[in-house]
């Protein structure tokens, strides 16, 4: 399925990702999913949240630059084969993969995904029987 | 100690006074009937070219500014037909609109003498190899230079900027005894000689003349050390003429103006008064003898004082200290003018970008650097780290490409840039001078 995730803009300094969950903890806000992509200067905290809404307004009250944006969810067995099947039915599409992150559950991995085309991209997993993961289903895990 | 025009370097400050007196005469003349922006100055407070009988009347005249002159960009305030003139340069830095300065026959000619002058300030003469290291092309430093080592007998190198192991080669090989560049550029070349492993002794450098930037008396006792050689501190404003418009001579205390061809004042930035001398103000230039491009006192927003005290080397010459500050927000970057104003235009030109931002200067190995720090809009951070990466890219390519200007661009958080306080802060010079 397709789902709401949140962007954090970082200035890539220490004491910036505290700042950011020490907003987000004070209001008891359940963290799904985290990700930081960084380059020498600046970062991305990447979050998946049950209340986005919520939690960017809270940031943007501290001033912090969020955004959201959209990322397929797909649920598989925990082993590389299935991330790696997963990964084959796009790139034989010619669809990329902009980011990608995934989490444990139980024996299952929840993965995380960004492409060039989510629409095309949700269309062919669909297709391939992959198991998409609701965001109600996520609040759930 | 030489000096190159003892006739006008040493004249009596009576006589001086006489013959700036005559010149300004000759100069409003010239620009009233042939620079109609002038005339209509003059006119508005009532002053025809009659009511300037000395050099006493100056004051009576309005000022001229860097924006006078863009609001004739590029030629309205040229006093001859185009025709009569042979150079045109143009100041470093500017946006779209540059400062342009244009020179006759004989304006080449003066230059060429007061260059003269502080080539000589300096203790060179027919027999030294001057090695120019400032830039050559629209810029007034190589050229300035030029004619002026030209004019001394001096045998010339017109090596331009840049391209520090062959500067290092060719001081070495051609016996360099002077060398011309920035005081940074300067401080920089002497750590790559060090580097180069060629002993001193091998070289022939005596002295510099070091300008285009302000510097202090820390850097100049540091390039004296390093470099071996008299550090002689010159000053010039391509409006003006370029540099030769004042020089430091081997007294080393102060800087000989060139009063009879351009006149000094010191004027107070807020009220415009003529302050008495030796306080401190804004430097303001009558040209006397310009033909291209005459001006009524024009305020450079470089801020000294004047001192009339007669100097152990002979000239009479006013001297001016070393620039204090500037009386407006224009940094001078590796000898390039830059007014935050500039980023910002280009920052408005970007609809990614939120025209908040901060530009830090400070001084790395001796040469200057520049960061701006800029906040990205929210519309536009859609999440992607490459996208931000091309954002920053084509930000700094934008900045070199209208400012000449390498300019490291970081993409920052919207509360780093303080803006609360009323103004904010939109820049933090970190050198020392």
């Amino acid at each position: 399925m397709i789902i709401p995730q949140l962007s954090v803009f970082l200035e890539n300094k220490s004491g910036r990702l505290t700042d950011v969950l020490e907003v987000l903890g004070k209001e008891s806000i359940r963290i799904i999913a985290l990700s930081v992509a960084d380059t020498s200067e600046f970062g991305i905290l990447r979050l998946i949240v049950p209340d986005p809404d919520k939690a960017r307004a809270l940031l943007k009250e501290q001033l912090f630059t969020v955004n959201i944006s959209e990322v397929i969810s797909v649920v598989t067995p925990n082993e590389a084969r299935y991330y790696a099947r997963l990964l084959r039915i796009l790139s034989d599409i010619d669809i990329s993969v902009e980011y990608t992150y995934a989490f444990p559950h139980g024996r299952d991995a929840v993965i995380i995904l960004r492409c060039s085309n989510n629409d095309e991209a949700v269309k062919a997993l669909r297709k391939n029987d992959l198991q998409l993961i609701s965001m109600k289903e996520l609040k759930e895990l | 100690m030489e000096i190159w025009n003892r006739h006008f370097e040493c004249m009596d400050r009576e006589e001086l006074r006489k013959v700036q007196s005559e010149r300004l005469i000759e100069t409003v003349e010239r620009i009233y009937f042939n620079v109609p922006y002038y005339r209509h100055k003059m006119q508005e407070s009532g002053l025809g070219p009659e009511k300037i009988r000395s050099i006493d009347d100056l004051r009576k005249l309005p000022f001229t500014t860097k924006q006078d002159l863009r609001d004739n960009y590029p030629f309205g305030l040229f006093a001859v037909p185009m025709s009569e003139i042979v150079r045109i340069h143009a100041s470093s830095g500017t946006t779209g609109k540059q400062t342009v300065v244009g020179y006759t026959r004989n304006d080449i000619s003066t230059w060429s003498e007061v260059m003269a002058r502080t080539l000589t300030c300096a203790g060179a003469n027919r027999h030294d190899f001057i090695q120019i290291a400032y830039g050559y092309g629209l810029f007034t430093g190589g050229l300035g230079l030029h004619y002026g080592g030209e004019k001394i007998g001096a045998s010339v190198i017109p090596i331009s900027g840049g391209n520090t192991q062959r500067q290092i080669q060719i001081m070495h090989d051609f016996g360099s005894t002077v060398l011309a560049c920035t005081p940074s550029y300067a401080l920089y070349l002497a750590e790559a000689m060090l580097e180069s492993g060629i002993s001193r002794n091998e070289f022939r450098l005596k002295a510099g003349v070091f300008g285009a930037e302000p510097w202090t008396e820390n850097m100049r006792r540091e390039i004296e050390d390093k470099l071996m050689i008299k550090a002689i501190d010159i000053y010039g404003l391509s409006e003006v003429i370029g540099p030769g418009v004042a020089s430091e001579c081997l007294v080393q205390e102060g800087l000989h103006i060139s009063e009879d061809h351009f006149y000094p004042e010191i004027i107070d930035p807020e009220t415009l008064e003529v302050l008495p001398e030796g306080e401190i103000g804004e430097l303001v230039f009558t040209t006397l003898t310009k033909e291209g491009l005459p001006l009524i006192r024009y305020r450079t927003r470089d801020l000294t004082r004047l001192n009339f005290g007669r100097c152990k080397c002979g000239r009479t010459m006013v001297r001016m200290d070393k620039c204090l500050g500037r009386s407006d927000d224009m940094l001078i970057i590796r000898g390039v003018n830059l007014f935050p104003s500039q980023v910002e235009s280009v920052l408005l030109e970007m609809s990614e970008i939120k025209p908040h931002y901060q530009l830090i200067v400070d001084r790395v190995n001796n040469l200057d650097t520049l960061e701006l720090k800029v906040e990205v809009d929210e519309a536009f951070f859609l999440d992607k780290i490459s996208q931000l990466e091309t954002l920053r890219m084509k930000l700094q390519d934008n900045l070199q490409s209208s400012l000449g200007l390498g300019i490291k661009v970081s993409l920052v958080e919207p509360k780093i840039l303080e803006r609360s306080e009323g103004k904010a802060k939109r820049v933090i010079d970190r050198r020392k001078f």
